[in-house]
């Protein structure tokens, strides 16, 4: 099976964005991050987003990840215009839909692996029960069962980094936003957490990765390079474990 | 609703862990609310002991009792129309009694008559100096509650045949007789020898105010025989001694009438003619009241508004706390936006964490302030302390408030985080 034609085959578009731009005001100037990029991504890809420093990699993922809003242009998560929203319309989305992995995984320090991996639960309103049992899951399905009850400091980096994406995962999001998942950690943790990363793409889960390393974008099934602000290239990428992966 | 219940639990989590983990801060923190809850609760019990010490005294006048004086009991400006006014007799009690008698529809019970003089009391090698002595007959129990210890009150016939007995107050007593009994004992008072027949019970004293404790009672008839008012100058050449006359009414609600009817029968027995000012003045203990009332209310207001001072510096702490708090953690806030977090939920995560270290604090002042008023009762045992629940839930209240205005403002800024830049700050 080729894997553009298993590319063509993906679900309905999630996030649909058109011509968005994102100004910054810095003092006198205006920075303009952003100057018209266009982007579909369905459900079950897996992408990488590209681009040196200053190319507003950061910006579009703050925009996707609904951290933000453009200052113009369209964008529609799950049909839904996201670009006119309030704050706390953006968190209830930021919350149901997306789930964030971070280069410095944002733990909280003094709570276990579990009331980390609770935390949106709560915020998404779920009874005690449930969100422990959630969370319990999603902790075993990242291969950290035995370490539900450990606070962030009793676990390696790349425990902390399973644990940061079993709290993406928690809430069954449609998207998981990676933003440089392997950048603090070494080469051998990073490439366990990408094979985590492909597992739950596998799996059904749509990804976007966030790196400025070639690497790791090799992972992603397509590639977006971005370059002062605007979409340099857009192309899908052939993955040769994919042939393998399916074959087994 | 639910998730409101859930977020408020993760917040307390979440406010208790901090707590810990910044023991020595947030107990610093905590310091100032201690030290300003520990002033404004105790301010409440002196406010709340002065009112209970006031009701004390005032309970010793009696709210259905008149009092015929020659001065009013309030502050005069035009003295001298009073100065020269005839003394009051204690015959008029006797007049008055008589007019009682004679209408049946009276509102008044009883008059008995008062005189009353500072005299030295003596008993063996002990000396207790001006003593509130008081004259009277044994109807005196009628107009005032006399809650005899040991022994009792003179009794009619020893009243009326003016026998030398005496009945002494609690702290007289304990000065006179530190080791015994003084039941049947005597006692010298201007080196007049009287037996004392009973002693008063404890009423405590405060602020000067009457008090049973500090005075001694005998017959009238015995009082007269051995002092004479009109002779009694102080220094100042002020008449010392004093003598009124007490009406009990039958019915405290009927006290206005009560009050113009012991007029009309003072006017008679002095034969005052209609066109004629009166020159007495009949009070009760309501006037009494609202003359000290401002005083004491002016009090309690400057009194809570200092201690409330020290609480104020208290909730500044707070607020600076919380505050440090808030930046020390912007980047968990942006963490906390990420996954979900609304901004009502991130003011209320610093809310609840200002208002747990209030309570705390609250919680420790009220508890230092219990041993205190504890203490202090037992050291100065006079000083009525009024330590009550209402004052507990009030200095909650207080605490719980200190806590949400002094978080406000830092909770607001934290709920106002760009969650972007809140996520990028190191």
């Amino acid at each position: 099976m080729d894997a553009r034609q298993s590319v063509r085959q993906l679900g309905p578009v999630v996030i649909d964005i058109e011509n968005i731009t994102k100004d910054y005001v810095m003092g006198e100037e205006i920075v303009r991050a952003l100057r018209g990029v266009s982007l579909q991504i369905r459900r079950n890809e897996y992408l990488a987003v590209m681009g040196p420093s200053g190319s507003g990699k950061s910006t579009l993922m703050n925009m996707l990840g609904c951290l933000d809003t453009p200052t113009s242009g369209h964008y529609e998560f799950n049909g839904r215009n996201v670009a006119e929203m309030d704050d706390d319309e953006l968190a209830a989305i930021r919350n149901r839909e997306i789930g964030f992995v971070f280069q410095t995984f944002n733990l909280l320090a003094r709570a276990t692996s579990l009331r980390n991996v609770e935390l949106p639960l709560i915020y998404a309103g779920m009874d005690p029960e449930s969100r422990e049992e959630r969370a319990t899951q999603a902790l075993t399905d990242v291969g950290l069962g035995d370490r539900i009850q450990h606070k962030p400091n009793e676990l390696s980096g790349g425990q902390r980094q399973r644990v940061a994406i079993a709290r993406a995962l928690v809430n069954n999001p449609s998207i998981i936003l990676a933003d440089e998942p392997t950048g603090n950690l070494d080469s051998k943790t990073g490439e366990e957490i990408m094979v985590l990363l492909e597992d739950l793409y596998q799996r059904g889960h749509t990804i976007i990765l966030v790196t400025h390393e070639r690497d790791i974008a090799a992972h992603a099934r397509r590639t977006i390079h971005l370059r002062d602000g605007v979409v340099e290239s857009d192309e899908q990428t052939f993955v040769p474990r994919l042939e393998t992966v399916a074959a087994s | 609703m639910k998730r409101f219940l859930y977020e408020l639990e993760e917040s307390w989590r979440i406010a208790y862990a901090q707590m810990r983990s910044n023991l020595t801060r947030s107990t610093l923190t905590a310091l100032g609310v201690i030290i300003g809850i520990v002033a404004v609760t105790l301010m409440g019990t002196a406010i709340g002991g002065i009112q209970v010490g006031f009701d004390k005294s005032m309970a010793v006048l009696g709210d259905d009792v008149l009092y015929v004086t020659q001065w009013p009991w309030k502050p005069v400006d035009d003295w001298w129309n009073y100065r020269d006014r005839k003394k009051i007799q204690n015959e008029y009690a006797e007049t008055i009694n008589r007019m009682i008698a004679a209408s049946p529809n009276s509102n008044l019970m009883v008059a008995v008559p008062t005189s009353s003089l500072m005299r030295s009391i003596k008993y063996g090698g002990n000396e207790v100096e001006n003593v509130f002595t008081l004259g009277t007959t044994s109807d005196f129990t009628v107009t005032s509650t006399i809650d005899c210890k040991e022994g009792r009150f003179f009794n009619e016939i020893e009243s009326r045949s003016g026998a030398q007995v005496v009945v002494i107050g609690y702290d007289v007593a304990d000065v006179l007789f530190p080791s015994e009994s003084p039941i049947d004992k005597s006692v010298l008072i201007s080196g007049h020898a009287f037996k004392v027949i009973g002693v008063n019970a404890r009423q405590g004293t405060f602020l000067g105010l009457f008090s049973w404790d500090s005075m001694v009672a005998m017959p009238l008839a015995a009082f007269n025989k051995y002092f004479n008012l009109k002779n009694e100058l102080d220094a100042r050449g002020e008449n010392q001694g004093e003598s009124d006359v007490r009406v009990k009414v039958k019915d405290k609600t009927k006290l206005v009438e009560a009050k113009d009817e012991l007029t009309g029968m003072m006017r008679r027995a002095r034969g005052l003619p209609p066109e004629k000012k009166e020159d007495f003045s009949i009070n009760e203990q309501q006037a009494f009241k609202s003359t000290l009332d401002p005083v004491k209310n002016t009090i309690a207001i400057a009194g809570l508004f200092i201690t409330g001072l020290s609480l104020f510096v208290g909730a500044i702490g707070i607020m600076n706390i919380t505050f440090v708090s808030v930046k020390e953690r912007t980047k968990e806030i942006g963490t906390r936006k990420a996954l979900g977090a609304r901004r009502r939920t991130i003011l209320l995560q610093f809310l609840i964490e200002s208002t747990a270290l209030c309570l705390l604090g609250g919680f420790i002042g009220l508890a230092v302030a219990y041993f205190m008023c504890f203490g202090i009762g037992k050291a100065f045992p006079s000083f009525p302390i009024q330590f009550s629940f209402g004052l507990v839930i009030a200095s909650m209240v207080v605490s719980v408030l200190t806590g949400l205005i002094s978080g406000f403002a830092p909770a607001w800024s934290a709920s106002r985080l760009d969650p972007v830049t809140a996520l990028r700050y190191e």
